[in-house]
């Protein structure tokens, strides 16, 4: 499977230029894959999407590396209290709820659900390209879908997040209790918000299935997709270490 | 087509108005409206900004359509002025508009990576200026907090009109913005890494993609620390949280917040706002140093050493923001590093500007328009860069701090030195934008007016700084010391005046040379890059189907033995001369 991207090259007009055709290539490609105006093939176009997305990744975590230096300066900083002009800690450790355990193994096994689904599309791939009218998406009736499996359990852990939420509310810690639930607050709903680009990715992806667009097109978004949420899932073992070992 | 056209260019040229100008795949249309954009966003900032200058001269004068200027109006106007100049012109012109334009076309490549992110980055960006223009009509008006934000002041909704929702629209504003700049970034680095042409090695890549290419991965690393932190702020000021404010009263009431430090705002803010300075500033450098070269009709001078320099320039740029908080109370030998640190940024610029003016060194030099901005360029890049160092001794930045010597440093530097790029970059590429000449005679009367009253107006500015007038305020007159510089704000203010009406000439030169201007050729400066042989403007595919194959570098000017005195880039016959030399 790992050989795939660089040897096994699809016949791309015959998978991806199904129903209506359009320009043919104008010239083809540069030197090694590197693509002309035409369309260019499945390894060049994943190759490309998966740079985009390493690309893409750096600023999601400048973005945490950014919160992670301000918990981090915030947590040492002293306050005064009014009152009796005294220099006093406002930082009260909060105990973050047991049911983020729980969130924590359901979100790997979706990233283990997303690994499976990862390469079963490739797999798809491969078999819509060895079939001589292939063109169409390929079936995946029959199979285990691990996609629609990971898109279920991602929901399961948003789910649980906001449960976690008000768990932590209900415990008396509200968003400006302290500087330290301030920070459970944010990090929590930062990842989520990234995690919901990446269930929307899964989406359409599944979408794709659907609407019979081309199974490479539907490949690459998996792949894509895949490597993000894998990466959802370090982030997020990441702010649960910091949140409760930094606390 | 069963194709989905986010990661490929197989959208065939685009019929009809809308898919053609507004929701355009187009690199080259995406350019464009982001130079226009950014043209919108510098009349619009020109203009406040002569509103301050009449305002400083005139105190008390009424301006016609806008009425008398309160002092807090006074902050909303260099607030605004600020933050439109800083993000939505040297930001966006060239590395959105001539990036975007110029980048796919100079490495052979058909298109950006991501088309359709592309055209989102551009209307990401366009709502985020409109969001920060709203800020004026807003109740209360625009925020007086300055482009750096400053917390506690912009943390607080009760701290002043204009800190309410105009405060909140800018925050806004700025996030979105943060969004629009990294897509664009991915975008150049995936397609600088990803579709070159065949021959583009990297070290045959035009100085400009590598300015762009460079200037791509600082606003990456840079903006999600902004946004991190414009995220922060919000929830400050709406959900009662203490990042930034301190315990703190404002008209002698608690606000309830307890504990933040201002200080993280500074820092979180300079960690993105330094490497920000090289954002606007980098592709000038990168374009200036190929026009120097196309006009000198030279090789440019230590090829090797430009591109090493520009990876100093944008590593070092993120070493430094404490040189922004020396005020701040900070540690001396804290102070000290960052001081050093600063001071070792003038290797590289020095590197640089040693390099141009050895390319300009004996070489034939063609006086056209595009060549006097670029000359202009490393003039203004000399002079607002020498007042760096003083600025880098933090005992004497405790001086010279929020004084008008700091306007003039990063004014002369940051922003008349980027501007200088963008209208060089205007003037080179005009032809192979819109297909016709701008007028010389109107260029250079527009060059001569700028460049002298670019420094007429900022020159002075160095003295009344070190003479200890303040900036942020209103009515220095009120100030009895002040008095005496009455003379030199007043001068200042006519510069100002001549100066922005030269610029309508630049205006003017511009639309009427779109009609009217003289036919251009395919390849006008007789220049090498990969732009040039392709037709005038470029067919949508860039290269009307043929696929450029590169045998040599961008700078080929003048090799001995070859017909004329310059070599295409995808010229096979010298890439045979290429070896012998013993080159590369």
């Amino acid at each position: 499977m790992a050989s795939f991207s660089t040897t096994a090259t699809l016949d791309e007009p015959l998978v991806s230029r199904g129903d209506k055709g359009g320009a043919p290539p104008s010239f083809g490609g540069g030197d090694d894959g590197r693509s002309g105006p035409g369309l260019p093939d499945y390894p060049t176009r994943l190759r490309r999407a998966r740079l985009g997305l390493l690309v893409a990744l750096t600023p999601v975590l400048m973005l945490f590396v950014s919160f992670t230096s301000a918990y981090v300066v915030r947590q040492g900083l002293p306050t005064i209290d009014p009152r009796t002009n005294q220099l006093v800690r406002d930082w009260i450790p909060v105990k973050l709820p047991a049911l983020l355990l729980v969130n924590t193994i359901v979100l790997l096994v979706s990233s283990v659900g997303m690994e499976l689904a990862r390469r079963q599309t490739r797999l798809a791939a491969v078999a819509a390209a060895a079939r001589p009218a292939g063109g169409v998406s390929a079936s995946v009736e029959g199979k285990t879908p691990w996609l629609e499996m990971t898109i279920a359990l991602g929901l399961l852990f948003l789910y649980g997040q906001w449960m976690a939420w008000k768990q932590l509310a209900a415990s008396g810690f509200y968003v400006s209790t302290t500087p330290s639930s301030s920070f459970v607050y944010l990090l929590t709903g930062a990842h989520a918000v990234h995690l919901m680009g990446g269930l929307v990715a899964l989406l359409v992806a599944g979408l794709f299935t659907l609407l019979h667009r081309s199974v490479t097109t539907r490949s690459i978004v998996v792949d894509v997709a895949g490597w993000y949420w894998h990466f959802m899932a370090a982030l997020w073992v990441y702010i649960l270490l910091l949140l409760e070992f930094a606390k | 087509m069963a194709t989905h056209e986010h990661a490929v260019h197989a959208h065939a040229a685009p019929q009809g108005f809308i898919r053609k100008y507004v929701f355009s795949l187009d690199h080259k249309v995406i350019g464009l409206q982001y130079y226009f954009l950014a043209l919108a966003a510098v009349f619009t900032g020109m203009f406040l900004s002569l509103l301050m200058r009449i305002h400083l001269v005139w105190p008390n004068a009424t301006i016609p359509f806008f009425g008398d200027i309160k002092p807090e109006q006074y902050l909303s106007l260099l607030t605004m002025h600020g933050t439109i100049m800083v993000f939505f012109v040297l930001t966006t012109a060239p590395q959105g508009g001539f990036g975007n334009y110029f980048l796919p076309i100079q490495i052979g490549a058909p298109d950006m990576a991501f088309p359709v992110l592309n055209m989102l980055s551009f209307w990401t960006t366009l709502l985020g200026f409109i969001v920060l223009i709203a800020a004026f009509f807003v109740t209360g008006g625009a925020p007086l907090h300055g482009w750096t934000g400053y917390a506690p002041l912009s943390a607080l909704q009760s701290a002043g009109p204009g800190e309410g929702l105009g405060a909140d629209l800018w925050i806004t504003s700025i996030a979105i913005f943060c969004i629009g700049a990294l897509m664009g970034a991915l975008n150049f680095i995936t397609t600088t890494l990803d579709m070159r042409a065949k021959g583009m090695s990297l070290m045959r890549m035009p100085l400009t993609v590598w300015a762009w290419f460079v200037t791509a991965i600082l606003g990456l690393l840079a903006f999600g620390v902004l946004l991190s932190a414009g995220i922060l702020l919000l929830m400050d000021r709406h959900l009662g949280t203490s990042f930034f404010v301190p315990v703190t009263t404002v008209n002698g009431v608690l606000t309830g917040h307890k504990g933040g430090s201002p200080l993280l705002w500074q820092h979180l803010f300079w960690f993105f706002g330094h490497p920000e300075v090289y954002i606007a500033i980098l592709p000038a450098m990168g374009l200036c140093s190929q026009l120097l070269s196309v006009f000198s009709r030279k090789p440019i001078f230590g090829y090797k050493a430009m591109v090493y320099a520009i990876m100093a320039i944008g590593f070092l740029g993120f070493m430094v923001w404490g040189h922004h908080m020396f005020m701040s109370g900070m540690n001396p030998t804290v102070a000290f590093s960052f001081s050093v640190l600063t001071m070792g940024i003038g290797v590289p610029s020095a590197i640089k500007t040693f390099n141009w003016l050895g390319t300009l060194w004996r070489g034939r030099i063609r006086f056209s328009s595009p060549m006097l901005f670029a000359i202009g360029f490393v003039s203004l890049f000399v002079v607002g860069g020498i007042s760096g160092p003083f600025l880098a001794q933090p005992v004497l930045d405790i001086y010279l701090h929020e004084t008008f010597f700091v306007i003039a440093h990063f004014h002369l530097i940051m922003g008349v030195a980027s501007i200088f790029g963008i209208f060089a970059a205007t003037y080179y590429w005009f032809p192979k934008m819109f297909g016709r000449m701008m007028n010389e005679t109107l260029a250079k009367t527009h060059f001569f007016l700028t460049f002298i009253g670019a420094y007429c107006i900022f020159m002075p500015m160095h003295f009344t700084g070190m003479g200890g007038l303040l900036r942020r305020y209103s009515q220095y007159t009120e100030v009895q010391w002040m008095h005496s510089m009455a003379g030199v704000n007043k001068f200042i203010t006519f510069a100002a005046f001549v100066t922005i009406a030269s610029q309508f000439i630049f205006l003017f030169n511009f639309f009427w040379s779109m009609k009217k201007g003289e036919k251009a050729a395919d390849n006008p400066w007789e220049a090498t890059t990969l732009e040039w042989i392709t037709a005038t403007p470029p067919p949508h595919d860039n290269f009307g189907g043929v696929t450029p194959v590169v045998y040599n570098g961008p700078y080929e000017y003048s090799v001995p033995g070859a017909p004329k005195d310059f070599v295409m880039q995808t010229d096979p016959a010298v890439g045979d001369m290429d070896q012998k030399k013993g080159k590369h």
